[in-house]
């Protein structure tokens, strides 16, 4: 017996005998927390591996599973050669190539897209939710099919467009095919059917322009989905790997995810290096999501739960 | 019934057709790229399929050869069945598991609901790729976290390749799987869950209903139209599984010992972008569309069934 399966047999025994003891509320209530703090250690824990791993030298990497004793804190166990190795310039066809041109490109890929998608898909959701126009239904029919195509059909034809536009191996490739998308159309129309159509007429009578409609009374209303949509695109084009790593090939226009991965074989016994830069990728995301992620959970669960 | 349905719902009310420019203005943007950069590629994925290619410039009229070679194929055909059994894992083990979740924090106080909701959506940040990474670390043998946690708990596994045992190399995605999407189908269950009608489940408890009848009895129903949602999606994102078994698996691109670990978009993107066969791709992706529509069709005619009772 060790510590871990003492203290697994032991919430068992306290939950029994509470049971036993007719004390069924509490039992249940003693079931549910020790059940959602596991499952919270097993989904925290590989965070908290990857947190001391970035710290520790390679020599002693796989000695501690997670932070060396206290007594055995140096220079020799604790350092930031992790850091230093993955920050240094490598050779490529190109010249040297350093770790944060990577966190470059894909700031720049992440942003571009997440502006762009934001701005023209609440113009379309707009424009769906409070016009009737001929061809609407038309239009929202081609829509919802069009989502039943998976992306990856199209990859292999838009590759090949892309080469024909000579955009290939550059970020404009990936943004530009990338500048709409028919689920954000969809949940920027959901959000804007719930603004008033008397607001709207009201704004027309008092000589707004319709774009001026949309930009200063529609957008400030629906800001809680473009924050969430923000979100979700974010994460979706800073996490992007599959076309991103048919699309770029000089090494100094890859993405990150691209380049971790290749990472994963140049480095296979180093394995602090691109551990490092996986942790330091993780880190845009988790800190947009801190910002946004009330709006993000009602956002993403919002077209399911009503449709 | 047919009669009713036959009926068109009137017009809204109070809403008379825009005469202007307007939205034909503000949905220009979409209809372009999409014609440019959906409608295009939609129809060249078609013509694709019946061509050999070499790169993205060279190729041959084939017919209906790649078809004939996919399904003669048996590296596809392993890959074909891996990837349905990640299905079938992923809405047997992975979704009941979100729903367990979903049920213990739905009970509990608004503050703890949202710091473990938190929590246990946490690793959706992150992405396929550095989860893939992050595990192909975890499950390294003798030293690995998961390989320790087994050994502490089970009295096995220090020594597992979970990685390069064909055997093990499923249940190292599916595990890797888990600790993603669990959390992720989670929340939408906790959303509906908090949808559903207090008074009904009250009732049914008064009428001397166990939790468990009550869950499937008064609950589920009340909550099938997201469930439906979440099997779709689950089964959808299963026929797309790649950049997780990829990462894994990166030292034979994917495909594991034995090809165990092998997924339809992994040969997809080996046979389309390493070995420069646009034509066979496509295929590929044509397969998976088709299997991806039939699911799909089948499950919503199931959940309109389900309704119907």
């Amino acid at each position: 017996m060790n510590i871990l399966q003492i203290l697994l047999v032991a919430l068992f025994v306290a939950f029994v005998a509470l049971r036993s003891l007719g004390r069924r509320q509490a039992a249940s209530r003693f079931a549910r927390w020790t059940l959602m703090g596991l499952g919270a250690v097993v989904v925290l824990a590989p965070f908290t591996w990857l947190l001391a791993a970035v710290f520790k030298d390679r020599s002693v990497l796989n000695e501690y599973i997670f932070l060396p004793p206290v007594g055995q804190w140096s220079e020799k166990t604790l350092n930031l050669n992790n850091f230093r190795q993955l920050f240094q310039g490598r050779p490529s066809v190109t010249g040297l190539v350093y770790f944060w041109e990577y966190v470059l490109n894909s700031t720049v890929y992440a942003t571009c897209t997440t502006v762009l998608q934001i701005f023209f898909c609440s113009l379309g959701g707009y424009a769906l939710a409070k016009y009737e126009f001929r061809g609407k239904t038309a239009l929202t029919l081609f829509m919802l099919g069009s989502m039943m195509i998976p992306s990856v059909l199209l990859l292999a034809p838009l590759y090949k467009m892309v080469v024909d536009l000579g955009l290939v191996d550059s970020l404009a490739g990936l943004i530009i095919p990338g500048m709409v998308s028919t689920y954000g159309i969809f949940l920027f129309r959901q959000a804007c059917l719930s603004v008033p159509n008397e607001m709207i007429d009201a704004a027309r009578l008092d000589g707004c322009g319709e774009f001026g409609i949309y930009l200063r009374l529609v957008m400030p209303l629906v800001r809680p989905m473009a924050a969430a949509f923000c979100l979700i695109c974010f994460l979706g084009n800073w996490n992007a790997f599959f076309a991103p790593n048919v699309f770029l090939h000089s090494q100094d226009k890859l993405t990150l995810p691209v380049v971790l991965n290749l990472y994963l074989g140049e480095f296979r016994h180093d394995q602090g290096v691109f551990l490092t830069g996986t942790a330091l990728a993780m880190i845009p995301p988790a800190v947009l999501f801190f910002a946004l992620q009330r709006e993000f959970i009602s956002g993403l669960t919002s077209g399911a739960v009503k449709g | 019934m047919s009669g009713k349905i036959s009926q068109r719902p009137p017009r809204p009310p109070g809403r008379p057709r825009y005469k202007g420019k307007a939205p034909y203005l503000f949905l220009s943007p979409y209809i372009v790229l999409t014609a440019a950069f959906f409608a295009v590629p939609f129809i060249n994925a078609i013509v694709l399929a019946f061509y050999e290619t070499n790169g993205p410039r060279s190729r041959a009229f084939v017919g209906l050869d790649n078809f004939i070679f996919l399904f003669s194929d048996s590296t596809f055909r392993q890959a074909l069945f891996n990837t349905t059994l990640f299905a079938f894992v992923s809405v047997f083990i992975q979704l009941p598991l979100s729903m367990a979740l979903a049920l213990l924090l739905n009970s509990g106080g608004d503050k703890v609901k949202g710091f473990f909701r938190l929590v246990f959506f946490s690793p959706n940040l992150v992405g396929q790729v550095l989860v893939g990474i992050l595990f192909s670390v975890l499950f390294t043998p003798r030293y690995g976290l998961v390989n320790r946690v087994f050994q502490i708990v089970l009295h096995w596994g220090l020594e597992a390749r979970w990685l390069s045992d064909p055997r093990l190399i499923m249940a190292a995605i599916v595990l890797t799987s888990l600790w993603l999407w669990v959390g992720f189908n989670m929340i939408y269950f906790l959303a509906a869950l908090q949808t559903v009608d207090k008074t009904l489940q009250e009732a049914a408890r008064i009428d001397g209903a166990s939790p468990w009848q009550i869950f499937w009895h008064v609950t589920l129903p009340s909550m099938r139209h997201v469930v439906v949602f979440v099997v779709i999606m689950s089964v959808i994102g299963s026929y797309q599984l790649f950049e997780l078994p990829l990462t894994l698996l990166s030292e034979s691109y994917g495909f594991g010992a034995n090809n165990a670990g092998l997924t339809l978009i992994t040969y997809l993107n080996y046979m389309a972008f390493r070995s420069g066969d646009l034509g066979l791709g496509s295929a590929v992706g044509w397969v998976v569309a088709v299997i991806i529509f039939t699911i799909s069709l089948i499950q919503i005619r199931l959940g309109r069934i389900a309704e119907e009772d």
